[in-house]
Parts: structure tokens; C-alpha cells; sequence
């Protein structure tokens, strides 16, 4: 009986300490990911995990390789973040514990990536060898590989003659269905890839569209996953593929925008990945000219464009569109505008320093973290009124990726 | 149909084409007489500010380690077949037909010839 009684009591007393050893440190650490996101130091090979909520740094994740250039793409539940390195890295990092999971080197030099709409597959672009890896996020094996193959005929009098390689792969983006489009940038080619059976060990189903253009440097789907658009660099016009069709077919857009101006020098090739969709209208950074082109989003017709300071980089719609905020290439990198769409008035052009290289609004918009990357410097701007509200150190930064991108499609 | 789409027809990879093709635009273009001095001309601070320009905005497109990227690779193996005048050229004319951009009014002849020398050599950290 009293033995009994004194286990009783130190199992009670176990239970106690268990208690207060536990909980406090569970519910201390219990956090969501909905604020959470990361920064890229392309120079040091690290990112840093930041929150917006009261936004601070929460820590520093190393090792990730050669990141100039490099992207990130997130899990279905926001909890991991899959980077994406110029040396061909695939980085799957966890944003609460602050760890990297797993990193595979998966190609020789690549550039960006996607994450299907299951969430369960995560696809490379390559330049280099050129094409597209698909691996599944929950371990990063390979289960699908798309060489960039091409070939062309060309028949000049008697002779024939037939270029062949594999293409850089430029502008992968996901689209509904377990789907992947990607541009060719040596062959002016749109792919689109089904991969709604890779999982179970089918290669994926490729439609490929020809000729669609010369140098197709960047791709963007729109937030409905209905329209792809490819931007050429060899051409002022840009391709568009309707994915609703029954019958896909590649069209062109913009055709000969800007014409008779002449063209500038193009230092930093402009991204299509912040494309901006403002009400009824898409703004979209040309190429060679220091605008932004306006194009009628149920048309895809030209109706007007907007003059800026340079040769536009990213042209990032806030999330409810109102604003668009510019940064520009090399050398007025050092300057923002900012554009009212409902008025179509510049509201603001303001110079946070050297080499401006991303910026990601918040997930509902009031607020827009902006990297620059010679000052060793992140600013966070107030939208509405585009003020400074504080500024975080990190080095050498470009992209800035947050945890809000998991629920959406093309990002 | 110029010299330089019948080379691209005949020789691949592209980029070297374009390289290739580069440096007969050259030939045909006036000789640079002053980019041969000069290189000592250009302050420590200046160098340093080059060796940035290359790494980080050439890098954009060059590969912040010069591996490559949409552009050509631009380490020693890489150039070491191309002509100093050449490079000089292609960094202060751009290629035609392709992203590479002319820098001429952004670097003097001068700084073009110190990093074409510098990427013979292997660009310093």
C-alpha cells in the first residue's frame, strides 16, 4: 500500500515536471508560416529567414552554394522553401527549424524553378545541360528529365542544313493539371509538359510549340493559370498561349511595339515573374525602351505605355493592383517608381541606393521589402504612405521570397 | 544573307559563332591604337570598381562566378582563344543579334581592354 502510494506520487510528480518541461516549450515555438519568408545574399550563399509581422531576421541558413540569381519556390504547407542556385543546386530548406533538409546539385548551371499544383513536384530549368528536372519535394529524387533537344531544317537552294542542340531553358512556370510550360531560349520554342502521372514512374506528355519567336528570354502565367506569355528578346512582341483552349496554339502579342523608336542598350535582361495585372490592364517592362507597355488584359491588345526612368527590371503589381512599383537595370538601378494604375500617375520616384535588384510586397500588400544590394541593405516601405518604415542588414541581397507564394500559381 | 548568318549556319554552338563572328566585325573595324597602353593608367580603386561591374552586373547574365548563364562562360578556358582586341570589341560594341549589350559610354576603352586582359587571366575576387 505505501509502495504503491509512493509510485503513485513520483508518477504524479514525473507528470508535473513533464508538464512544465513540455508545454512552455511548445507553445512557445508553435508559429505559423503565412509571415514568414526569406532573403537571398547571392554573394554569401546564405538566406536569411525574415518574418512581416513585426519584421525582424529570425536567423541565417548557409551552405546553399552559388546564388546569384537564385529563387525560391514553396510547399503546399508553407513550411519549406525549395531555393533554386546558379550552379545547379536544389536546396529544400525548413523555414521553422531553420535547416537545410536536403540539397541536391542537379544540373550544371540553372536558373529558377516551379512547384506543381499538388504541391509534390518541384521542376528545375537548366541552362546547362539545357532542359527541365523534375523531382518530388518530399525527398528530391528525380522521377522526370526533359532535354531541351531541338532541330531545324533549313533549306537554302540545293543545300539543306540542320542546326541541332539543346536549348537554355528560360521562364518555367506551373500550370493547373500537373502541368509545366518552359521556353527554349536558343530555339524560339514554348513546352508545355504533363506530368499528372510522373509520380507513378510516366514520363511526362510534351506539346511543343515551334517558331514562336526569336530569343524568348522570360515566361510568366497569369494568377488564373489560364494564360501563358513568353517575352522576346530578339523581337518586340511576345507570345502568348491560351492553356483553356482545347486546341493549344501559340499566338503573338504586342507585335512591333516601339516601333521606329530606337532601341537602348539592355543591361539587365528584364523579368516577367512580377508581371503586374492592374483592374483590366497588364503592364509589362519592354525591352530596349524605357517604358512599360499597357496591354488590354482581355484583348492582349496594346492600348498605351508608360514612360519610366529605365530599362524596367521588375514591374510588381501591389496585390490589390492599385500601385506598380519599377526598379530598373544597370546603370539607374539605383532608383524605384511608383505608379498610381487608377490614375496613371507616377506617385513617387525616390533612389534607396545602388543596385535595387527585388522587391515582394506582403501578402495583402501594405507594406513592400525592396533589396539593395550594394548597401548591404534591405528597406521596407509603407505603400500607402511611401514612407521608409525600417531597414534590416544583409548582405549583398537580391531576391526576397515570401511564404504567401505557396498558395498561388506561376510563383 | 551576311557573313555572319552563314557562319552561324555552318558552325555550332551558337555563342561561339557569335564570338567568332564578333571578332571579323572587329577585323573590318578600326584598329583600337590607344588600348594598348593604358591599363596601367587605371587607380587600384578603379579596379576594384571594374572587378565589381563584372562580377555582379556582367554577372547577371555571365554568372557571378563567370560560369555562364544566359550568356557565354567567361573564364580563362572560355576566352582564351579569343583575342584581346576582340574581347575589347564585343565589350564596347555589344553582338548584334543577342543580349550582349555595347558598353562603350559606360567604360572607356581603357577599363574595356583592363578587364578583357583580366578575364585572360582570371578576373581577382
Amino acid at each position: 500500500m505505501r509502495m504503491a502510494n509512493t509510485i503513485s506520487r513520483r508518477v504524479f510528480a514525473f507528470l508535473i515536471l513533464t508538464l512544465f518541461l513540455i508545454s512552455p516549450t511548445v507553445a512557445g515555438n508553435l508559429r505559423g508560416t503565412g509571415d514568414l519568408g526569406l532573403i537571398v545574399e547571392r554573394a554569401a550563399g546564405s538566406i536569411q529567414i525574415i518574418e512581416t509581422t513585426n519584421n525582424t531576421s529570425l536567423g541565417r541558413i548557409k551552405g546553399l552554394g552559388d546564388l546569384s540569381h537564385a529563387s525560391a519556390v514553396f510547399s503546399r504547407d508553407a513550411r519549406f522553401a525549395f531555393i533554386f542556385g546558379r550552379d545547379g543546386g536544389l536546396t529544400k530548406v525548413d523555414l521553422l527549424t531553420r535547416k537545410i533538409v536536403k540539397r541536391v546539385i542537379q544540373g550544371g548551371n540553372s536558373i529558377g524553378g516551379a512547384i506543381s499544383d499538388d504541391g509534390r513536384m518541384v521542376a528545375v530549368s537548366n541552362y546547362s545541360p539545357g532542359g527541365v528536372k523534375i523531382f518530388r519535394t518530399d525527398t528530391l529524387e528525380m522521377i522526370a528529365d526533359i532535354p531541351a533537344t531541338y532541330g531545324q531544317v533549313i533549306k537554302k537552294g540545293t543545300t539543306t542544313i540542320t542546326i541541332s542542340g539543346q536549348s537554355k531553358t528560360v521562364g518555367l512556370v506551373d500550370a493547373p493539371g500537373k502541368k509545366f510550360v518552359f521556353s527554349l531560349y536558343n530555339a524560339g520554342e514554348i513546352w508545355v509538359a504533363d506530368c499528372s502521372k510522373c509520380l507513378e514512374g510516366v514520363k511526362p506528355k510534351i506539346t511543343k510549340f515551334k517558331n514562336v519567336g526569336k530569343l524568348p528570354y522570360d515566361g510568366l502565367i497569369t494568377g488564373d493559370g489560364r494564360t501563358y506569355i513568353a517575352g522576346l528578346f530578339g523581337e518586340d512582341g511576345m507570345v502568348k498561349l491560351d492553356l483553356w483552349q482545347d486546341k493549344l496554339k501559340a499566338e503573338r502579342i504586342l507585335d512591333g511595339y516601339g516601333k521606329g523608336e530606337k532601341k537602348l542598350p539592355v543591361y539587365k535582361m528584364p523579368h516577367l515573374e512580377g508581371w503586374a495585372l492592374a483592374g483590366n490592364r497588364f503592364f509589362l517592362p519592354a525591352i530596349g525602351h524605357h517604358e512599360l507597355l499597357v496591354m488590354d488584359a482581355g484583348s492582349f491588345k496594346q492600348i498605351g505605355s508608360f514612360p519610366v526612368y529605365g530599362q524596367p527590371v521588375f514591374a510588381m503589381a501591389r496585390p490589390d493592383g492599385r500601385q506598380i512599383w519599377v526598379n530598373f537595370a544597370h546603370p539607374r538601378n539605383d532608383t524605384v517608381q511608383v505608379i498610381d494604375t487608377h490614375t496613371m500617375k507616377l506617385l513617387k520616384e525616390f533612389k534607396p541606393g545602388k543596385a535595387v535588384l527585388h522587391m515582394e510586397f506582403t501578402p495583402r500588400g501594405e507594406q513592400v521589402w525592396i533589396s539593395v544590394r550594394d548597401a548591404d541593405r534591405i528597406d521596407i516601405y509603407d505603400t500607402k504612405t511611401l514612407k521608409l518604415v525600417k531597414s534590416l542588414p544583409a548582405q549583398k541581397p537580391s531576391g526576397i521570397f515570401f511564404a504567401a507564394r505557396a498558395m498561388r500559381t506561376g510563383l | 544573307m551576311s557573313i555572319y548568318h552563314t557562319l552561324q549556319l555552318h558552325l555550332l554552338p551558337p555563342d561561339r559563332v557569335k564570338l567568332a563572328a564578333a571578332f571579323i566585325v572587329f577585323l573590318f573595324s578600326s584598329p583600337l591604337a590607344t588600348a594598348q597602353e593604358g591599363a596601367s593608367v587605371l587607380d587600384a580603386k578603379r579596379q576594384n570598381e571594374l572587378v565589381y561591374l563584372v562580377r555582379q552586373d556582367c554577372g547577371s547574365c555571365h554568372g557571378m562566378t563567370l560560369k555562364g548563364g544566359l550568356g557565354t562562360p567567361l573564364l580563362p578556358p572560355n576566352v582564351k582563344d579569343t583575342p584581346i582586341e576582340a574581347l575589347v570589341s564585343i565589350i564596347l560594341d555589344g553582338v548584334p543579334d543577342t543580349p550582349m549589350p555595347p558598353w562603350r559610354g559606360l567604360l572607356s576603352e581603357t577599363e574595356a581592354e583592363w578587364i578583357a586582359r583580366q578575364l585572360k587571366k582570371g578576373l581577382p575576387e
